[in-house]
């Protein structure tokens, strides 16, 4: 990737962390923990790899892509705002009654939102449907789907998982946000899934490790992808990454920030925007 | 009523002739594929079939991803674990985003017999009808399931549909339309109104034969769409008849007979008995023997029949 295209991404991430501190702070409640965590794989996916057309939100070539950790829906939104699929000032109407930003993703009502989640462990399968659906068609968009570390406690992931390999879909990416905690604390001390890499390799999955907020890494994984068999690209992130007082704190997997802790929270963002 | 065919049996027939007409429809099956009779349809068209393997869950998300790609999946295995294992999938993956999913369920009620209580489900209306935006059918013979498997693809929104394993007499005529959320009146009377659905339906038939024996004339109505309610057929007939049976082979609790309870609560109250599983598990056994223990026999709907009657004229 190019220092120019790494900027750019490193940029938006930023940006879309900002959206998702002001829209969880204005809703009053939210997910800030795994919001944060999975922006720049968010901003590497929407701005770097994926086929998707605002304009055209059912366009049936598009890639699409799956939010199977629901709860982190402020970034999707943040990603489909900063696209063009809604106003990015309709961001701050999340959870609002009436708003089409419901808690977490629905797909009969926000632009862009290719399944509705929000239930862990259900989104995998529904990818794997899509996948299906494109080979029976012939169609050559790609399927990704976004997990979290903790969903994959759920049973229905290794279903899905089997499914996925045993379907040989070289056109399915998932990507798993490994952040570590949960919101009983860490992932490892509350089930332990460790170790993941042989697991999802057991599972007949390709496996790919990157640094979950390296969008040169992010991206090059996702170039590397099998075409014959489903991969799994595992990224190592930070809970509430960007936001200091949050980051690596279980306590921060579904609270809103204060307005005080707000300003704090984008100040350290304009800082990293300043320091580049 | 002669010859004897399992709904199961038209369901496979039925897709095999849908999947000739539209490409968009593709099976799923849990390894079931024999018992559902999807197998068929598998036979034809491999490419358009898809066994998930022991993994109803999944088999429920996926079927949810294909239809949000434009197809029309029926996703097949025993109507307990369609509705019980893999319930929140069904709410949350195909309901809530009303995906066209038709969940076509065999293996339903205590008829499945000799495989016993796990595999009986007397459960599964109550938890589709709950579901917000799910259609549920439960029709009563072959010719009335063929009909309603190709309404069900019509439909856009997800179906539940309701089958048996076991062989049941065909009561419609063989020019049925069958139209999705009308009750059919199959016989007209004036005394008690039974309304019926799945193979109570050619109980309810004969228990009215035995009624007219002992001078009662009884009304007998198809319900095969439990969800929507064919309100105005159901209202009619309790106003006429001022008595009503329900029979269902399901638990009386949130089946047919409670849809129908609610509904004249509201709009007619008028007495009403329901035949039904009450509160109870099945168990192995001879499907006859079972009918008889649960109540699911003409001899139990001439029964009820007689105590709606009383309790009408003596309030």
């Amino acid at each position: 990737m190019d220092i120019t295209t790494k900027t750019r991404l490193e940029k938006r991430a930023r940006e879309m962390r900002r959206h998702i501190l002001r829209m969880i702070a204005a809703a009053g409640s939210g997910h800030p923990g795994g919001s944060l965590s999975a922006a720049d794989i968010m901003a590497t996916l929407y701005f770097h790899v994926m086929r998707v057309d605002p304009q055209r939100p059912n366009w049936p070539l598009r890639d699409r892509f799956v939010l199977s950790k629901g709860h982190a829906a402020p970034v999707l939104y943040a990603a489909l705002a900063e696209c063009g699929f809604f106003p990015v000032e309709e961001l701050t109407s999340l959870r609002e009654f009436g708003s089409y930003l419901q808690g977490h993703p629905d797909y009969k009502q926000t632009a862009g939102v290719d399944a509705s989640t929000g239930s862990l462990g259900q989104g995998l399968s529904i990818a794997v449907g899509m996948a299906l659906a494109a080979r029976l068609d012939a169609k050559d968009y790609r399927v990704f789907a976004l997990l979290g570390d903790g969903e994959l406690q759920e049973g229905q992931i290794w279903e899905a998982a089997m499914s996925a390999a045993h379907y040989r879909l070289g056109h399915l990416v998932a990507l798993v946000d490994c952040n570590g905690l949960q919101i009983d604390g860490e992932v490892e001390r509350v089930m332990s899934i460790a170790p993941l890499k042989e697991k999802w390799q057991a599972f007949g999955w390709y496996c790919l490790e990157v640094d979950g907020h390296a969008v040169d890494q992010i991206a090059h994984a996702i170039d590397e992808a099998s075409t014959v068999r489903p991969t799994v690209i595992l990224a190592r992130t930070i809970k509430g990454r960007g936001v200091p007082f949050m980051e690596g704190r279980a306590e921060w997997h579904g609270k809103a920030p204060s307005s005080d802790q707000l300003q704090d929270a984008l100040a350290a963002l304009n800082k990293e925007d300043e320091d580049v | 009523m002669s010859d004897k065919v399992a709904t199961r049996a038209a369901y496979g027939k039925t897709l095999v002739a849908l999947g000739r007409e539209d490409e968009r429809i593709v099976v799923l099956d849990a390894d079931l594929s024999g018992s559902t009779t999807t197998a068929e349809f598998a036979r034809e068209f491999p490419q358009r079939f898809f066994n998930m393997g022991i993994a109803e869950a999944n088999m429920m998300g996926v079927a949810a991803g294909l239809a949000a790609s434009g197809k029309i999946p029926f996703a097949s295995t025993f109507a307990i674990f369609a509705t019980g294992r893999a319930f929140e999938q069904v709410r949350q993956s195909i309901a809530y985003p009303a995906f066209p999913v038709k969940i076509a369920a065999t293996h339903a009620g205590v008829s499945v017999g000799a495989d016993g209580a796990s595999h009986q489900s007397i459960e599964d209306v109550a938890l589709m009808r709950v579901i917000p935006g799910m259609t549920v059918i439960c029709p009563c013979d072959a010719v009335e399931t063929a009909g309603a498997v190709i309404a069900a693809a019509r439909h856009d929104g997800p179906v539940y549909l309701r089958l048996g394993r076991h062989p049941v007499p065909v009561v419609m005529p063989k020019n049925h339309v069958f139209t999705l959320g009308r009750a059919e009146r199959l016989r007209q009377g004036s005394d008690v109104v039974l309304l019926a659905s799945g193979l109570m339906v050619s109980v309810c038939l004969e228990a009215a034969d035995l009624l007219a024996q002992q001078g009662m004339s009884a009304e007998v109505i198809n319900v095969s769409t439990i969800k929507p309610l064919d309100k105005a057929a159901i209202l009619d007939a309790a106003k006429r008849c001022r008595a009503v049976v329900t029979a269902e082979e399901h638990s009386v609790i949130g089946g047919l007979g409670s849809a129908v309870a609610a509904l004249l609560a509201q709009k007619c109250p008028t007495p009403l008995e329901m035949v039904g599983i009450q509160d109870r598990f099945g168990q192995s056994g001879d499907v006859p023997p079972l009918l008889e223990e649960y109540g699911l026999t003409p001899g139990a709907v001439v029964a009820a029949a007689e105590r709606v009657i009383q309790g009408r004229c003596m309030n």
